[in-house]
């Protein structure tokens, strides 16, 4: 950003930390930005003439006599058509080589949507996964995370929903991401042709951490030009959360607060919660989705991370290796999409909810005689069957492998349920046991 | 407060995300309101603290762009809800401003759109006569409301007692206009209109006396309704970690709870569960009276992604509109979720001002708020004798699922119901998820209500009830012996008694909020199907070996399960009834 010749200069820091630096200075706003040393900074805390910049680079080198440039204008991003099929670094910045983008310029971090102008989600996301179709089918609005173990494919999956969904723009917004990742996703949207509908913001692990806190703000604010200027179905990929909130907590703890769970700021929830909601569905067709991801530390979900998360996000989706079968699956128990109830049976067949409850009802009977199994106990005819029903409900429906539309997933499931079950153990109402029970 | 003129001014000295320090000239209160005068609009923001000449407010905004030296005007009265005709239906923000009436996509800063309608006329009819004798929240006139018969009442500011001097005759009124004189001891004379403000921080305290509650109050839940059911004007809460359907839950007792008028506080949730609310209850009835279920019902929103200060207000509005309408003499159902983000919202602010923080960083009086709240529901008998209720049912959204929090802790302290969702329910679909032996109603131990009950459904309710949670928990203990000791280690009783308890956990306990008729059970259906599981259980039957038992009693469940999917007492609903007592005779012993 250049310097313009109206912007106020002062020469004298009184404090420094490792992330904020304290000067006086007068006529300040807040949130507002300003070039410290060259490196960009934020007001976070003005006390009379006292203000308190939060430095993104981190503040080493920054000597107390260091240029203060201020702004007077919070972050902000241009936006138009150009974005579609760029890169860009936190501040907006290109980083593809590219030419700066000509177009309005907008806060980011704006205000929210009134509930009253927002539409129900109601459309949709088929990714021909059935492990995400068939049991937590997405719909165009939610926001969704995978809870993953740092090892899981997670960013492959991503991927490969992200290729499937019929969305207008895909904006990914890499927090703390592997330079290997940011390649992997480059290539992956390359090859599939569709790079003019991506839009990415990137913060890799090479860069400092507090930037990231600008990410999910960018990719947010290209997210609603989108969906509101030009009535788009938009996906957002938000590329590794949980960094976003150490982040957080980094700046938080440099700001003498005092730390809830887990070391946490206590406005975590709401902290998260601002950029989650950003997911939405208008009258005008335009959506925004969210998909996230939120590595877990040793499974824990628990966390105040995951949970705070967990609470905000419309469900949640978990990805396991099935030993039996040898691939990875979307567990069935632990994953749940929450407005999975507004699309199926309506948009889907009608049998579906009652479908989807009794497999995984009987995935459930399979995982209980698997520990009897384990400790010795004999099994039953049924137990038995429910094993087997298990290996094949895995690998034709949970495995991340499958790619099939509904109705085949619904048919393959009848098809598992007549193979293995009486149709009294399934337990569907009747009227979809005549219309739906495989003969033989 | 009643300072008469000259309110305070000041100027912005500190911004620190949403708390912003005011140099005030002038004397101000503790939870004065002030406006800050930003650009072209006001921001709203509350007194939470004075040092010196220093007042600290908290800004129910975005506090972006703000600067040292902002003009800031203090208003000389606390935060209050505007009561009137025409809360109904309406969706409100944490500060009661519609936000239907308000212009754009987004939530401009400082659109504060007014809470009732100024156009709108009302039929108005007199219930007082000149020369009778009034105190505050005694009827003067009604108006029709929806399907509610909505009091004008004396202002619940005004103590003492007033003599009507005159009062208007049925006609359309609009809610300006002067509706009723009244005049006190002195002669004074005080204009009465339809509108009046109440500080929402305080418990409106307008009537006579607060029994204990004896009634109870259908949610058309099996599992709340028959074993541990909840009361006019009780509390109750429900903890969970997410994903155990909180939300579903509350929806449910939303539509179909027996209110006249519901309140539903959505405090730091998601919006689209929001949405949810405004797109279906314009469409649903209400099973009560036939109406749109709307027509009953009010909405506050303030979601996660609202300003959080307006979060704490939003709980409080909530509980002032259900206040007011209980003064009516009206049955009030007043939902929030979820109370932990309005604990949240007092975290933030207890951190910001930097005081000791107490458990888990919450502030140290966390458990006296929580039950100063909580103490503001209740059955209430009026000045006029009649009653007026508000049952309220809060979630708590444990951090980690984890139920020795503050938050729950501090809540189990205040609410007499608890309804403990439980994760491992939840990940076996079996929902509602509350967990029917952790759970416990108090009001069940409660003689008044023990005795409502046997008069009005069974003249062995509490009895059977009783029941029916033993064979829950011998249920329970039989599953783990046989978990212990495997299939064939224990002997067929075990089998035969954690059947039974799958017969009522498969048949009562579980419930299809999503199917038309399975997701409400009126009372005299409960009572039907309690007698009908009861039956199945006390049958003795006979079996040769364990494996016979699994089989028999999947039947048994299925065929009580088709009987829930299908409409009472219909012809299909009689031929399941007949199947059932076939495959129970099948293994009968005399």
């Amino acid at each position: 950003m250049e310097t313009q010749a109206f912007q106020r200069i002062y020469t004298k820091i009184d404090q420094l930390t490792k992330a904020t630096c304290t000067l006086r200075a007068a006529g300040v706003s807040y949130e507002e930005l300003a070039l410290v040393n060259g490196r960009l900074a934020q007001v976070v805390k003005i006390i009379g003439d006292e203000v308190t910049l939060q430095v993104f680079a981190g503040t080493d080198g920054i000597p107390t006599d260091a240029e203060v440039i201020f702004y007077g204008k919070p972050p902000t991003l241009r936006v138009s058509d150009e974005l579609g099929g760029r890169f860009f670094n936190a501040y907006g910045k290109p980083i593809d080589g590219g030419p700066e983008i000509d177009g309005e310029e907008r806060e980011i971090g704006g205000p929210s949507v009134n509930p009253v102008r927002r539409r129900q989600p109601s459309e949709l996301i088929a990714t021909g996964m059935a492990g995400i179709d068939l049991n937590n089918t997405l719909v165009t609005g939610q926001k969704i995370p995978f809870f993953a173990d740092p090892d899981q494919p997670y960013n492959q999956v991503m991927a490969i929903v992200a290729m499937r969904a019929k969305a207008d723009k895909i904006i990914l917004g890499g927090i703390g991401l592997t330079n290997d990742d940011y390649l992997f996703f480059k290539q992956v949207f390359e090859s599939a042709g569709a790079m003019h509908r991506i839009v990415g913001f990137i913060n890799t692990t090479e860069d400092p951490p507090v930037e990231r806190l600008l990410v999910p703000d960018m990719a947010l604010t290209a997210a609603e030009y989108y969906a509101i200027d030009q009535n788009q179905k938009v996906l957002v990929l938000l590329t590794d959360m949980t960094l976003y909130a150490d982040a957080l907590s980094i700046v938080s703890n440099r700001m003498d607060q005092i730390p809830s769970k887990d070391s946490m700021p206590g406005s975590l929830y709401s902290d998260l919660a601002k950029l989650y909601e950003k997911a939405v569905q208008f009258e005008s067709g335009g959506s925004i989705t969210i998909i996230a991801v939120t590595t877990l530390s040793g499974g824990d979900i628990t966390h105040a991370i995951p949970d705070n998360t967990g609470y905000i996000t419309e469900g949640q989706l978990f990805l396991r290796r099935d030993t039996e079968i040898g691939k990875v699956i979307v567990d069935p128990f632990r994953s749940l999409s929450r407005l999975r109830q507004l699309v199926i049976g309506k948009k889907t067949r009608t049998d579906h909810p009652q479908v989807m409850n009794a497999a995984i009802r009987l995935d459930a009977d399979a995982a209980n005689a698997r520990t009897k199994l384990e400790n010795g106990f004999d099994l039953t005819d049924y137990d038995e069957r429910t094993l087997h029903f298990a290996r094949e409900y895995a690998d034709k429906i949970l495995a991340i492998d499958v790619n099939i539309d509904t109705e085949e997933m619904l048919t393959t499931t009848w098809e598992l349920f007549g193979r293995h079950f009486s149709k009294s153990e399934v337990g569907i109402k009747q009227e979809f046991v005549d219309k739906y029970w495989p003969e033989n | 407060m009643s300072r008469s003129s000259n309110f305070a001014t000041g100027q912005v000295a500190g911004i620190i995300a949403n708390l912003v320090i005011v140099r005030y000239e002038g004397a101000v209160a503790q939870n004065e309101v002030c406006y800050i005068q930003h650009e072209n609009v006001r921001l709203m923001a509350e007194v939470i603290k004075v040092k010196g000449d220093r007042a600290y407010v908290q800004v129910f905004e975005s506090t972006r762009g703000l600067r040292v030296g902002l003009p800031v005007e203090f208003t000389g009265h606390m935060l209050e809800a505007t009561l009137g005709p025409g809360v109904l239906s309406c969706n409100y923000d944490g500060l009661m401003h519609n936000l239907n009436t308000m212009t754009g996509i987004f939530l401009r800063r400082g659109d504060y759109t007014s809470s009732l309608s100024a156009e709108k006329s009302w039929d108005f009819k007199p219930i007082a006569s000149p020369g009778e004798q009034v105190s505050a929240g005694d009827w003067l006139g009604e108006v029709p409301e929806n399907a509610v018969p909505h009091r004008i009442m004396v202002p619940f500011t005004m103590e003492g007692k007033y003599t009507v001097k005159w009062i208007a005759e049925a006609d359309d009124h609009g809610i300006n206009d002067t509706i009723a004189i009244l005049t006190d001891a002195n002669g004074r004379e005080y204009n009465i209109t339809m509108v009046q403000r109440w500080p929402i921080k305080r418990a409106i305290k307008a009537y006579r006396e607060k029994p204990r509650p004896f009634k109870l109050l259908e949610t058309g839940v099996r599992t709340i309704d028959t074993l541990n059911p909840i009361v006019e004007g009780g509390t109750g809460f429900v903890p969970g970690p997410f994903g155990s359907g909180k939300t579903v839950l509350q929806q449910a007792m939303s539509k179909q709870a027996e209110a006249d008028v519901v309140i539903v506080a959505a405090c730091g949730e998601r919006a689209n569960e929001v949405v949810d609310l405004f797109v279906e209850f314009p469409e649903l009835d209400d099973p009560w009276t036939g109406r749109k279920l709307m027509e009953r019902t009010v909405i506050i929103a303030n979601t996660s992604n609202m300003p959080v200060a307006a979060r704490e207000a939003s709980v409080y509005t909530a509980m002032t509109i259900a206040e007011y309408y209980r003064a009516m003499g009206l049955k009030v159902l007043m939902l929030a979720d979820s109370t932990s983000r309005w604990a949240q919202a007092l975290r933030e602010m207890s951190n910001r001002l930097e005081e000791l923080p107490g458990p888990d960083a919450f502030p140290m009086d966390l458990s006296a708020i929580i039950s100063n709240f909580y103490a503001r529901a209740g059955i209430v008998y009026l000045n006029n004798g009649k009653t007026g209720s508000i049952t309220f049912i809060g979630t708590v959204s444990p951090a980690g699922g984890n139920l020795k929090e503050p938050v729950t802790e501090s809540t189990r302290k205040a609410a007499r119901c608890f309804y403990a969702l439980s994760q491992q329910r939840a990940d076996s679909k079996r929902y509602p998820a509350i967990d029917p032996i952790d759970s416990y109603s108090k009001y069940l131990e409660y003689p008044e209500l023990q005795h409502f009950l046997n008069e009005n459904i069974a003249p062995n309710w509490v009895d059977q009830v009783t029941q029916l949670k033993n064979i829950l928990i011998r249920g329970k203990e039989a599953a783990e012996q046989i978990n212990i000791l495997g299939d064939d280690g224990v002997s067929v009783d075990y089998h035969l008694t954690y059947w039974k308890s799958e017969v009522v956990d498969g048949v009562i306990l579980q419930q299809d909020a999503f199917d038309p008729v399975d997701a409400r059970t009126p009372m005299v259906r409960q009572r039907y199907m309690l007698e009908k599981v009861m039956e199945v259980c006390n049958s003795s039957l006979q079996f040769a070996g364990y494996e016979e038992v699994n089989p028999y009693f999947k039947r048994i469940i299925n065929q009580l399960r088709q009987m829930n999917y299908l409409e009472f007492e219909s012809a299909e609903f009689r031929k399941n009834e007949a199947a059932l007592m076939d495959i129970l005779a099948e293994r009968k012993t005399a």
